[in-house]
């Protein structure tokens, strides 16, 4: 008998190549349909609307094409599937790390003072559920650049789940531990570094997992707005330009990215988490 | 009457009760003293207050009325002189065995350097037994050896008083003698002060000096202060033949038994009654003689 995982590779490779396989077969019979149309939508210009769904052969040799040069650069509307990957990525960790450095000593704050909990948390509860591309105009016009305001923007909407984590787990350190660092007398400071942090460690880090998700979600939308350079611009620039085969490359490519964000945490969550 | 190196005085603890105009008396009236290298148990049923005397003695919690007195100062807070080993092996689950008395150990002596912080850590593992699990995490050790990392971290600050909180309860028979055996042998060559709280009573008969018996709650008192009058060093295979220890052990069963709930209205004065079961068995003195 195989072992699970083996099998369930062998599994997912025959979704993949049953799904890819239908799509490529359904493409095509878009093609033959064109054939077939009555004159009245060949009057309407319907055939020539009806643009057809790119097969997966097309995807793959566009995605050869783009990722054997993915740093050319031919212009403002002409840049490698890198670059623009690069730009988005820059925004989105400048955005993150900013955020990290206010909503985990804030989360801190808020979870080790229950008057800073309660004085804070009206604010919070209005703040948290705008969504971030609501900030957007007031972003533009306070800051007037596009490129720091969608970084503003990745920054407010990766900062509450980092915060209410933060605060969450600061909350949480079973009083044992506390009462460790008490008997031992260690100053505020180092019972902070030394006890509270490692102890909420884990939850913290699950708000970032929390965070790097959802701002890599917002780039996309943020950039599709801001315009100029990035995964989402990118995306935006190729369906105006009506070619599908790169939208759907481009999609491809953002899931991905997100997928190996998505790792680069957990194998950090990985490294810190405890057992009880 | 002369400073004991530990003076507990009228100890008193008492909580608000939520939404009523009333308090809880956990308990009151407590005072008793501790000589400096003695090792005193108490017992008492489960709920009576002993966890909450050991959060006063630690300074970990601060009574409601009374006052502790430790080497002739007032306790006001927690302090590196008073070494706890709480009830839960409270291990940092994230540092090694051996990091978690280095965090002791680094507390005690800021000032050392790192390679005497890992010496002095080292040393006292070693003494627990425990220098092949040293990198191993609280979560890899088994309940024993989790609770020998305690002791040893506890030991390795050198408290001037060690209080322990039921340490061996969740332990299984055959460990718990082990490392009661260990714990005997530390103190015997270590001559640490220590105050436990344990409701095994062979367990007391095994280590103490003195035990202190404690009313049920609430408004718990102590009610008697029992002299375990056997010969050092005790095995916990030989003590039991000792003459007097069943006496011993009956007077301490009959107190939890039949005595602990009544104990708390016959108990007048605030020092408890001073009484020696094993040489009353041989024709001693009555108690109230001793008391006098
Ligand atoms: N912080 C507190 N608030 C209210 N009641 C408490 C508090 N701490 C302890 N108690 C009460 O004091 C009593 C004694 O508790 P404890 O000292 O833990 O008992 P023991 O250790 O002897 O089993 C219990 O009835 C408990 O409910
Ligand atoms: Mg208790």
């Amino acid at each position: 008998m195989m072992s699970l995982n083996i099998r369930a590779a062998v599994l997912s490779l025959v979704f993949l190549v049953a799904a890819l396989g239908m799509w490529e077969v359904s493409s095509e019979a878009d093609v033959v349909a064109q054939e077939n149309l009555t004159e009245y939508e060949l009057l309407m210009g319907t055939n020539v609307q009806k643009a057809r769904v790119p097969p997966p052969s097309d995807v793959i040799v566009r995605a050869w094409q783009e990722l054997s040069d993915p740093f050319y650069d031919a212009g403002p509307n002409d840049k490698g599937i890198g670059i623009q990957l690069g730009y988005s990525l820059y925004r989105v960790l400048t955005g993150y790390l900013m955020a990290a450095m206010v909503a985990i000593p804030l989360g801190f704050l808020i979870g080790m003072s229950p008057l800073m909990y309660r004085a804070l948390n009206p604010y919070i509860q209005v703040l948290r559920p705008i969504s971030p591309l609501a900030w957007m105009p007031l972003a533009l016009f306070i800051i007037k650049d596009a490129e720091a305001s969608a970084i503003f923007v990745i920054f407010i909407c990766s900062i509450w789940p980092m915060l209410l984590n933060t605060a969450f787990g600061v909350a949480g350190v079973r009083s044992d531990w506390v009462n460790v660092a008490r008997t031992h007398q260690l100053s505020q400071l180092r019972t902070a570094f030394t006890v509270i942090l490692p102890a909420a460690a884990p939850t913290i880090l699950t708000g970032m997992r929390i965070s790097i998700g959802i701002a890599w979600l917002v780039i996309v939308a943020a950039e599709m707005l801001v315009g100029g350079t990035g995964i989402g611009y990118y995306v935006w620039n190729e369906w105006n330009n009506l070619d599908l085969t790169s939208v759907i490359f481009s999609i491809l490519m953002i899931g991905l990215v997100g997928m190996l964000l998505d790792l680069g945490l957990s194998a950090l969550t990985r490294l810190i988490q405890y057992q009880e | 009457m002369k400073k004991r190196f530990l003076q507990v005085e009228n100890l008193a603890q008492r909580f608000p009760i939520a939404g009523r105009n009333k308090s809880l008396t956990v308990f009151e009236d407590i005072s008793f003293g501790i000589e400096r290298g003695e090792f005193v148990c108490i017992i008492g049923h489960s709920g009576c207050g002993k966890s909450t005397i050991m959060n006063a003695l630690s300074g970990l919690d601060a009574p409601t009325e009374g006052v502790v007195i430790m080497d002739g100062k007032e306790v006001s807070g927690p302090s590196l002189d008073r070494g706890v080993v709480f009830q839960n092996y409270s291990l940092l689950p994230w540092l090694s065995a051996l990091d978690n008395i280095i965090f002791g150990v680094r507390a005690r002596w800021p000032k050392w350097s790192r390679q005497k912080i890992r010496e002095h850590s080292h040393e006292y593992l070693h003494m627990v037994g425990l220098q092949e699990v040293e990198h191993r995490k609280p979560g890899q050790l088994s309940g024993g050896m989790r609770q020998r990392v305690s002791i040893a971290r506890a030991f390795a600050t050198q408290p001037k008083l060690l209080l322990l909180d039921e340490p061996f309860g969740a332990l299984d028979a055959l460990t718990r003698g082990v490392i009661q055996d260990e714990l005997v042998s530390i103190c015997a060559s270590t001559a640490q002060t220590v105050f436990m709280i344990t409701h095994d009573v062979d367990e007391a008969i095994l280590l103490a000096d003195r035990i202190l018996l404690m009313s049920n709650g609430p408004e718990a008192v102590i009610a008697e202060d029992v002299v375990v009058d056997l010969p050092r060093p005790r095995k916990r295979g030989t003590v039991i033949n000792q003459p007097g220890y069943y006496s011993l052990r009956n007077h301490l069963l009959d107190f939890l038994v039949n005595r602990s709930e009544a104990a708390r209205t016959a108990t007048t004065s605030a020092a408890p009654a001073i009484i020696n079961p094993i040489r009353e068995a041989s024709g001693g003195p009555l108690p109230h003689a001793v008391n006098a």
